[in-house]
């Protein structure tokens, strides 16, 4: 019998902490550290793949990805040793994905040979904006200038490189966002990832939202205008939206990404990490102690939470419904042992927020951008 | 035994927070009859929402022993009763069982709206009054000015009024002298037929009601069989005492006294303060009794999770058992389901009462909008009270309506006049007079209660920084163009949002309604319009639109646990939300809509 997470593929999340500063918007788990002892790391990591190979033998590998913090300031041997340790623990795709994520600094564009001849074959570059204005808004420690001539290394050293913007800034217009898409649009290759600034809270812009000193973000109008936009233009420079904020060309998608997408199972590894396991046939839900330090020297992973059926079928709900292609209802009917309400359905429908063809549901144009209105709704007992 | 000469009996009123409860302290402890290690502020104040709220509700009394100057021993029976306008009728019927009253007046603040109301009251009750200027020890106190109020306002003489610090200790022993000399002795017959006046009852859950008497003629000993002379139920007195504060049994009480009696009685409900009680088998004359409270301001009462209902009727019973003057009701909503249309003196009772129920029941609740009684008069000449705006019946057969109106007493500071009477004027007031003292205008008004009820205080308060104060009394009700006026969400009704409203008034109040409804229900994921309605026509409209944007812009591996138990939250939170049609209506919106800003 199938599991289901073969319906998704099986790829591996390698988490590193540390960044050379700290961005004020950024909730991800990084942290500024004086020192970084990489030769521990490494023996870490190397540990932790062991483990989990253990727990999943003869799984093929699809996709790996070194995600942050900021990974570009790993020492290429420790990502080279990372990826043999991998490729001698696990049977590897032949077109394995490997990504590694990069801030457009002079120090990681020095090292992207290294990368690349350790067998890192994808970049994902930080990039956020194209002026320098909103760079310092955003806390940035690279001028628009650097962040280009990082970029033109990475895409001659790489086949596969996108980059990341963030939009929906500061006092930034519609017309703004517009001109600057349309710039990234002709540097692009074949992925892009447009991410609206979220304001999170416990970072610094959020303690500053919260005390009313962030002026000039977009109203709800604005925003739902502006990912609109987004996603118009892209499609017209064909790169449309295959997920809520990434796009690519036809093919050129974030493997990795989509195996999250897909509900497929991934080993998380690394301080914070979480990780989507089946183990004996059932589907458990991994996580790794957050702190860098006790993580390396105390604890590497949580116990293994067992998820419910219920609990599988909305995630693999909340995450699918993410793709332009939607999702398969009968494998959340298979997980939760329920379907969905048909009037939920034919309401979301008539709504013009909801797609159906066959079994295949997918949000519209339209439903893309209450997403989470819809899956309230869907997800509703 | 004391003899009646020696005996006084006291209330001490004043307008809320001038003092009272605090000089109920300095007279209980300078007497020592609480030793000073058991003393703590406002000790009357036993409730949880009287200490939270730092204001007194129920009146206590305290029995205190006085050795005075000339060497003599009295026995001083005080009542301190609570300040607030909801609560006027525990201060007067107080004033019936004694004979004289401390009016304190705070010396910063001067004569107030329930200075007036309850000054009056007093002379009323034939009472004799002293006069107390509270909080000597601020800076802030003008005693002269104040005692000069005293007399162009209420016109009694103040030359003789004591200044006192309730707060340090200033004045106390002068007061009680006052108390001695310038308060009378009650009258009685030691060897008449019983006859007691019943003050107040509540109840305790391992003694029963306990019943508060005055005795007028005779004694009351334990193991007596008293007579109830309203219903003619007869008891056997298990018990008999006196507060000081606490429960001190004794073996009897006498003409003039203040104690309590118990005698297994089950239920507040079979005692009527007010009653007259004398021995089984012997007749007198009974007394005038109390008129009962009449619950002013009515509102639906829900549990959010409507599982609770049982829960509710629990709690609500036991909350009546101790409380004659809320009284309550079954309803049921189309929209909320099953509940209870409660009655309250007014509005801080409703609060005291929800926030006594959500607090100590564990049940949160749903209020709908206050409303007032009506009279609905019918075509064929028939008059029915109407308690719940979605109870109105059609109007064909409906001939007239009438609305409660009340005599409200405001003082202001000049400054804010032109504010109060504009305000009093919006509210379809009348004015009846307008005098001044010193400084300071005493509005008087005629009002629709339904105006007042709601938010007409917090607007007072706001419109003068907090310097006016305010009281009223019901006089009667008038006949006035009222209307029933529907809310409409996504096209249903939703009934517990409908409210009468006077014709001239309600567009205004639709158009307010509306638009604030707008703000208060969130955004779905379609267009919703709102609109007011009186009978078939639309008299304001909005339209929520649909929400725009609500999509999370980064999802990847280690945030589909986070996403999931969000998800899982929202569900819970749309469980406080009320589902009219495909709508959500959140909990909130049923009273905030109703706030009017002018
Ligand atoms: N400075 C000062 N404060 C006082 C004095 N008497 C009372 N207070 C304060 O005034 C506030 C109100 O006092 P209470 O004794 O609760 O007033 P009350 O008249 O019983 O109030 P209600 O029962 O709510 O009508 C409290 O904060 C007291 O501490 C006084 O003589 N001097
Ligand atoms: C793991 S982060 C870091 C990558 C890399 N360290 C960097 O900053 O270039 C991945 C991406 O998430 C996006 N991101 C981080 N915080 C965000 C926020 N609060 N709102 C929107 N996007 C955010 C940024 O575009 C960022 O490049
Ligand atoms: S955005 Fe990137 S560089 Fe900035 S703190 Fe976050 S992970 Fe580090
Ligand atoms: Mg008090």
């Amino acid at each position: 019998m199938t599991e289901d997470w073969q319906n998704g593929g099986f790829g591996i999340y390698i988490h590193w902490p540390f960044c050379a500063a700290k961005c004020p918007y950024c909730d991800f788990n990084s942290h500024v550290a004086r020192t970084i002892d990489h030769a521990a790391w490494r023996n870490a990591y190397l540990e932790e793949i062991r483990k989990a190979a253990e727990q999943t033998p003869g799984r093929i590998v699809h996709t790996v990805f070194f995600g942050g913090g900021t990974p570009s300031l790993m020492e290429p041997w420790v990502v080279a040793d990372i990826i043999d340790a991998i490729r001698k623990h696990w049977p590897t795709a032949n077109d394995m994905e490997i990504t590694l994520e990069a801030n457009p600094g002079s120090v990681e564009a020095q090292r992207f040979a290294d990368f690349r001849a350790g067998g890192v074959n994808r970049i994902s570059m930080g990039i956020q904006a194209l002026n320098d204005e909103d760079l310092r808004r955003l806390g940035r420690i690279h001028s628009a200038d650097e962040a280009r001539a990082a970029f033109d290394i990475a895409r001659k050293t790489f086949d596969r490189v996108s980059f990341d913007l963030i939009y929906g800034r500061q006092k930034q217009t519609l017309a703004d966002w517009e001109s600057e898409l349309k710039q990234a649009l002709t540097m692009a290759i074949d992925h892009l990832s447009l991410y609206q600034l979220t304001i999170e809270q416990g970072t610094a812009f959020g303690d500053r939202y919260n005390a009313g000193k962030l002026a000039g973000l977009p109203d709800e109008d604005r925003a739902a205008d502006m990912f609109t936009l987004t996603r118009d233009i892209c499609a017209d420079f064909g790169m449309p939206a295959y997920e809520v904020s990434n796009h690519a060309r036809d093919g050129a998608q974030s493997r990795h990404n989509l195996i999250y997408w897909r509900y497929g199972d991934y080993v998380g590894i690394g301080p914070g990490a979480h990780g989507r396991l089946t183990l004996n046939g059932q589907r458990f839900a991994t996580e790794a102690p957050t702190n860098p330090k006790r993580w390396l020297e105390e604890l590497r992973q949580l116990p293994n939470v067992a998820l419910t059926g219920e609990d599988q079928a909305n995630e693999f709900l909340l995450m699918g419904l993410r793709l332009t292609d939607g999702v398969d209802l009968a494998r959340f009917e298979a997980l939760s042992g329920r379907s969905v309400a048909p009037d939920t359905l034919k309401n979301l429908s008539e709504l013009g927020l909801l797609d159906q063809r066959g079994r295949n549901i997918s949000v519209t144009e339209q439903g893309v951008s209450v997403l989470n209105g819809v899956l309230r709704e869907l997800l509703a007992d | 035994m004391t003899p009646l000469s020696h005996i006084r009996n006291f209330s001490i009123v004043a307008h809320i927070d001038h003092g009272k409860s605090t000089l109920a302290d300095r007279l209980i402890q300078s007497t020592n009859t609480v030793a000073d290690r058991d003393m703590k502020a406002q000790m009357l104040d036993a409730m949880d929402i009287e200490r939270e709220r730092g204001i007194t509700i129920k009146a206590n009394t305290v029995r205190i022993d006085y050795v005075a100057d000339n060497g003599e021993a009295y026995v001083l029976n005080l009542i301190d009763t609570p300040g607030h306008v909801d609560f006027a009728y525990e201060v007067s019927r107080s004033m019936r069982a004694v004979e004289g009253s401390l009016l304190v007046v705070d010396s910063t603040q001067g004569v107030e709206a329930q200075t007036l109301a309850n000054v009056y009251q007093a002379i009323d009750a034939d009472h004799d009054i002293v006069p107390i200027l509270n909080k000597i020890d601020l800076p802030a106190a003008d005693c002269d000015r104040v005692a000069e109020q005293i007399e162009d306002v209420i016109g009694i003489d103040a030359s003789g009024a004591i200044r006192v610090s309730a707060k340090t200790g200033i004045g106390i022993h002068e007061t009680l002298e006052a108390i001695v000399h310038h308060l009378p002795a009650p009258k009685g017959e030691e060897n008449a037929d019983l006859k007691a006046m019943l003050v107040d009852s509540w109840y305790d859950s391992y003694l029963g009601v306990i019943v508060l008497v005055r005795i007028i003629d005779g004694r009351l000993k334990k193991g007596d069989r008293v007579k109830f002379v309203s219903n003619g139920t007869v008891h056997h007195v298990d018990r008999i005492g006196v507060f000081r504060p606490q429960m001190q049994v004794i073996d009897s009480l006498g003409p003039g006294e203040i104690g309590f009696l118990t005698a297994s009685i089950k239920q507040v409900r079979d005692t009527r303060v007010g009653d007259t009680v004398t021995h089984d088998k012997k007749t007198v004359t009974p007394l005038p009794g109390f008129k009962p409270a009449q619950p002013v301001v009515f509102c639906g009462l829900f549990p959010v999770d409507s599982s609770e209902f049982e829960d509710l009727r629990d709690a609500i019973d036991k909350l009546a058992l101790n409380d004659a003057s809320f009284s309550f009701e079954m309803e049921t909503s189309a929209a909320l389901g099953f509940g209870f249309r409660c009655g309250f003196l007014g509005l801080l009772h409703l609060e005291v009462i929800r926030d006594r129920i959500e607090r100590e029941y564990d049940i949160e609740l749903i209020t709908t909008a206050p409303s007032v009684v009506y009279h609905v008069y019918m075509r064929d000449g028939s008059m029915q009270e109407l308690h719940n705006p979605a109870d109105m019946p059609d109007l064909s057969v409906v001939d007239h309506l009438e609305e409660p109106r009340i005599k409200a007493t405001i003082l202001v500071p000049d400054d804010y006049l032109g504010d109060v009477l504009k305000l009093c004027q919006d509210r379809r007031g009348v004015q009846l007079d307008l005098t001044y003292a010193g400084s300071r205008a005493m509005v008087v008004y005629d009002l629709p209660l339904n105006e007042v009820v709601f938010d007409f205080y917090d607007r007072l308060k706001s419109v003068t920084k907090g310097y006016a104060s305010f009281d009223y009394q019901l006089t009667g009700y008038q006949t006035d163009n009222l209307v029933k006026m529907s809310v409409l969400v996504n096209d249903e009704p939703v009934d517990a949002l409908s409210m009468m409203v006077h014709r001239d008034r309600a567009e205004m109040r639709g158009r307010a309604m509306v638009e604030k409804l707008k703000d208060l229900i969130p955004r779905h994921m379609f267009k919703i319009p709102i609109q007011a309605a009186i009978g078939g026509k639309v008299i304001a409209r909005e339209t929520l639109s649909a929400m725009r944007k609500d999509v999370t812009a980064k999802c990847y591996g280690g945030d589909a646990t986070r996403k999931r138990k969000l998800l899982d939250k929202q569900k819970a939170g749309k469980k406080k939300m009320r589902q009219f049609g495909k709508v959500d209506i959140p909990q909130e919106a049923f009273i905030s809509a109703l706030k009017m800003d002018s």
